[in-house]
């Protein structure tokens, strides 16, 4: 399997508050992340608000550019953001929003801006326009009577179908999920990410599913990347982090999701303040919330480790106790 | 940020909308429409040619058969001429209103499209234009290169243009920002087909309701610089300048001033009260 | 706060510079003030020595430079008609304009900001009705329609006032009112529409639901918030002090400065023109520099920004 899409070493950090007397704050939204996406995997990023995963999800798309490091593409660099080669690329690649209400313009038919990337890109005219709106309409599972429609005519489920069926237009290879489904009733999550699933696995789709929900990555990814504060914490394959988080951190989330029939003994409760971009901890990031630090996890930053298959950064993990899953 | 605006009117506003309009706005309305036909059909409609004379007739008074409104010092119509006015004076109003709205709207897409020096540039014209004496200074400039139609209609456009461009612009970037326009770009448009087909349609109607807002405005402001002799110049003639020749004959023949004056108050006033009741509709967001 | 006043100061003097760059060159570029003054039939050598005695043969860029000096160091030129400093001519018209747009801000002030408030606390009611059809009259009655109208009621019909003029205190009542009503009517429909606005806001509901007395609502709350606006709208009348009374001069024929720039302005008395739209820019820009700093004594979340 060869890689579609390869991060080497990205960095984005924002300036923000600019304060009167010219010192402006630096934010560090993502500190250094190598990633690998091959093609045909779905690859989850796990973490909570402020964790930087969005902002990684945009570079990925070379919706920004980032600070440092690179993005390739099919070995190739990320042109230049709103330059005419970046424009084709789109083509290619593809952002599923997480608030579909707002990503679609509420004054067109969601017919007409599903045909719209065959219209940019010039993928079809005419009659032919009709047709793969139809088709694309059906695969998202949109009723027929429903071209004409408006946006908010629609219930919250359906326009992200809407989105995703304009996503899916150009018959894009690679696709990025930013919370696709967040924003929607529990009851519509399931629908909405099993279609996700069915298409990625009808057309061998390359995904980046991005979340800050467990329950749901565990359902679609082949491999989870865990953020925390900028940096990944922990990667493996989706089994076996569910199975056996090593990552202090991973551990917490993981045993935070329920599960049918037990109760909730056995939780990791999380102290301290959730994750703040602004004021980076020292050393190892997490540590102010970390169960097991000590006194070496302020100062040094753990690096990201291979051990035994899989990728975690943690000073303590070759001592720390294994999470009995 | 203060000027930027929620993206576009919320669907339940709409359903919030009583569609029976008050009374006054149906007249507003039925006002605004004769007087844009009157301003198409002012060729059948006068009765007389506007720059005939008839000194036997001086000053007639109202209600004299066959100059229903009276006639001014010289004889000539009061009825035709008003009717011509009417003409002029909606061209300019129409004329510079198109150009102001398209000019501020422009720049402000330009300054939400390239952001840094640009908009930069962009407010702080904004910015100049609002704290020009515009009145003095279009005095000034009729007064030194002579006044033409078309010097008064571009003159005019330049009269509120940095609202369009304010409204424009921040609008355009809460766009970007969060909605539909990111998403559009994310798609592989080019900004042309971003603004022209998406954020454009999004924000009319907010920029239709400043443009009732300006257009009373400029009407008002031709009037007076006509008024003052410096903008319509006769032959032709405006609402305004009917009122400043009229006030000649202010004490013998009122009706020559009256009735003029009555057709601009007429008119700002219906744009005033649609333009009231569109914003209370559609967008409550600007004032 | 030091940088933000600098930086407000500097954008004013930027927007001054502007006005009188953007004047210079219309004005210069308009025509010859030497035809205009010595008239078509003047003799070729009058024309020339006129043009170099004020300078009219230089390039344009160096009239500019010069007369950017000139400013610098307050000397505005001599008016080319009666060959006194134009600032003298300027500056003795003020009071005139003073003397009736002071009052009438001061009624506009005093009437409309009440009168909007009390509509926006007693919505729908008559009372608000008549507030709102009185502003929107106010403001779409042009002032030249409502001083003759005035003229025709009050001076040629009941013969009670004079029509024009400036000898007693009985000369300015007709300028006044006809400056006055147009403001009040905006004003009022401004201040109503801003307090109806904070009315609505959260705060004041939370207010109103801890049980305070709805006097001390108003006046702690509601006004305090709805004030910024509305200094902002005043800000600008007092901008426009100077510079707003052209048209009700010139039907009144108030010796003030809206006279002097009509008359000047068909003279094309350049130095006059010029040392007009500087006076007026400048207190444009001056009254709107005080509504910035007004703004921070009154907004504490902005004050607090600044001390940051």
């Amino acid at each position: 399997m060869s890689p579609l899409l390869e991060a080497r070493g990205l960095v984005q950090q924002y300036t923000s508050g600019k304060s009167l007397f010219g010192k402006p704050d630096i934010v560090r939204a993502v500190d250094g992340i190598d990633l690998t996406v091959t093609r045909g995997e779905v690859l989850g990023i796990v973490g909570e608000s402020g964790s930087g995963k969005s902002t990684l999800g945009r570079m990925l798309l070379g919706l920004e550019t980032p600070f440092s490091g690179e993005v390739l593409y099919h070995g190739q660099p990320m042109p230049a953001p709103r330059t005419e080669q970046w424009r084709r690329l789109r083509a290619q690649m593809q952002l599923i929003f997480q608030d579909p209400l707002a990503a679609l313009d509420r004054r067109m038919t969601i017919a007409a801006q599903i045909a719209e990337p065959l219209e940019i890109h010039g993928l079809a005219k005419g009659a032919e326009v009709t047709d793969r709106v139809a088709a694309l309409m059906a695969r998202v599972g949109l009723r027929r009577d429903q071209a004409d429609r408006y946006p908010h005519e629609l219930s919250g489920g359906q326009r992200q179908r809407v989105v995703i069926a304009r996503a899916l237009a150009t018959n894009p290879g690679f696709l990025v999920c930013d919370e696709p489904v967040s924003a929607l009733d529990v009851s519509i999550q399931a629908q909405v990410v099993n279609l996700l699933r069915d298409l990625q696995e009808q057309d061998g789709l390359t995904m980046v599913f991005i979340s800050h929900d467990l329950k749901v990555v565990r359902n679609i990814c082949d491999r989870v990347a865990v953020m925390y504060l900028g940096r990944v914490v922990e990667e493996a394959p989706s089994d076996s982090i569910f199975a056996e988080p090593r990552h202090p951190y991973t551990q917490a989330l993981v045993s935070s999701i329920p599960l049918a029939g037990q109760g909730l003994e056995g939780r990791i409760i999380l102290r301290g303040e959730p994750p703040n971009p602004a004021a980076r901890p020292s050393g190892c990031a997490f540590h102010p919330r970390c169960r097991f630090a000590d006194a070496s996890c302020t100062v040094q930053v753990p690096p990201l480790e291979n051990h035994g298959g899989r990728l975690a950064a943690c000073l303590k993990l070759p001592r720390a106790p294994r999470l009995a899953a | 940020m203060a000027d930027t605006a929620v993206p576009a009117p919320a669907p339940s506003l709409l359903t919030r909308t009583r569609l029976r309009m008050p009374w006054l706005v149906v007249l507003a309305v039925a006002w605004i429409v004769l007087m844009v036909l009157t301003a198409i059909f002012a060729d059948w409609l006068r009765p007389h040619d506007i720059t005939r004379m008839n000194l036997s007739v001086r000053l007639a008074p109202l209600g004299t058969p066959g100059h229903w409104l009276g006639t001014d010092e010289l004889g000539r119509d009061v009825l035709s001429r008003l009717i011509q006015s009417i003409r002029v004076s909606l061209v300019i109003a129409f004329g510079s209103t198109i150009l102001s709205a398209a000019f501020g709207t422009t720049l402000g897409f330009l300054a939400a499209q390239f952001r840094g020096w640009v908009e930069h540039l962009v407010m702080a014209l904004a910015d100049f234009q609002a704290a020009l004496p515009f009145m003095i200074m279009s005095l000034a400039v009729l007064a030194f290169f002579g006044s033409s139609m078309v010097l008064l209609v571009c003159l005019m456009g330049f009269y509120g243009w940095e609202r369009y461009a304010r409204i424009a612009r921040g609008l355009a970037i809460s766009a970007s920002a969060q909605g539909y326009a990111a998403a559009v770009v994310q798609l592989g448009a080019k900004p042309s087909r971003v603004y022209l087909r998406h954020i454009l349609p999004n924000v009319a109607s907010t920029l239709i309701v400043s443009t009732t807002l300006t257009f009373p405005e400029i009407i008002l402001m031709e009037s007076g610089l006509s008024f003052l002799g410096l903008g319509v110049q006769p032959p032709e003639s405006s609402l305004g300048n009917m009122v400043g020749f009229g006030r000649e004959y202010l004490t013998r023949a009122p009706w020559i001033m009256l009735a003029p004056s009555a057709v601009i108050v007429m008119t700002t006033l219906s744009i005033s009260l649609l333009g009231d009741w569109l914003r209370d509709r559609l967008d409550p967001t600007i004032r | 706060m030091l940088r933000f006043t600098l930086a407000k100061i500097a954008r004013a003097g930027l927007t001054i510079l502007l006005v009188m760059t953007f004047a210079f060159i219309v004005l210069r570029m308009s025509g010859d003030p030497a035809q205009v003054l010595l008239g078509p039939d003047a003799p070729q050598d009058a024309v020339d020595a006129f043009r170099e005695r004020w300078g009219l043969n230089d390039p344009l860029w160096q009239q500019y430079l010069a007369y950017l000096q000139q400013i610098l160091n307050f000397d505005f030129g001599i008016s080319m008609r009666d060959q006194s400093p134009a600032i003298d001519l300027v500056l003795e018209r003020v009071p005139a304009t003073l003397a009736i747009t002071v009052p009438a801000l001061i009624l506009k002030v005093c009437i409309g900001i009440p009168a909007g408030v009390y509509a926006a606390l007693h919505r729908d009611s008559i009372a608000d009705r008549g507030v709102i059809m009185m502003s929107i009259f106010g403001f779409t009655i042009p002032s030249f329609v409502l001083a003759l109208v005035l003229v025709l009621v009050f001076a040629v019909t009941l013969d009670w006032l004079p029509s024009g003029g400036q000898d007693t205190w009985r000369h300015a009542i007709l300028p006044i009112a006809t400056l006055s009503i147009g403001g009040i009517g905006i004003l009022a429909r401004f201040s109503r529409s801003a307090m109806i606005e904070v009315l609505g806001q959260p705060y004041i509901r939370t207010a109103m639901a801890k049980g305070l007395p709805w006097r001390e609502v108003v006046w702690k709350h509601a006004l305090p918030n709805a004030a910024i606006p509305i200094i902002t709208l005043v800000g600008f009348m007092v901008g426009a002090l100077i510079a707003g009374a052209v048209v009700v001069e010139s039907i009144f024929s108030w010796p003030g400065v809206g006279r002097l720039i009509v008359v000047s302005v068909s003279n094309r008395d350049l130095a006059v023109v010029q040392c007009l739209l500087l006076v007026i820019a400048a207190s444009m820009v001056l009254a709107n520099l005080c509504v910035d700093f007004a703004y921070g004594l009154l907004d504490p979340r902005l004050r607090q920004k600044r001390t940051q």
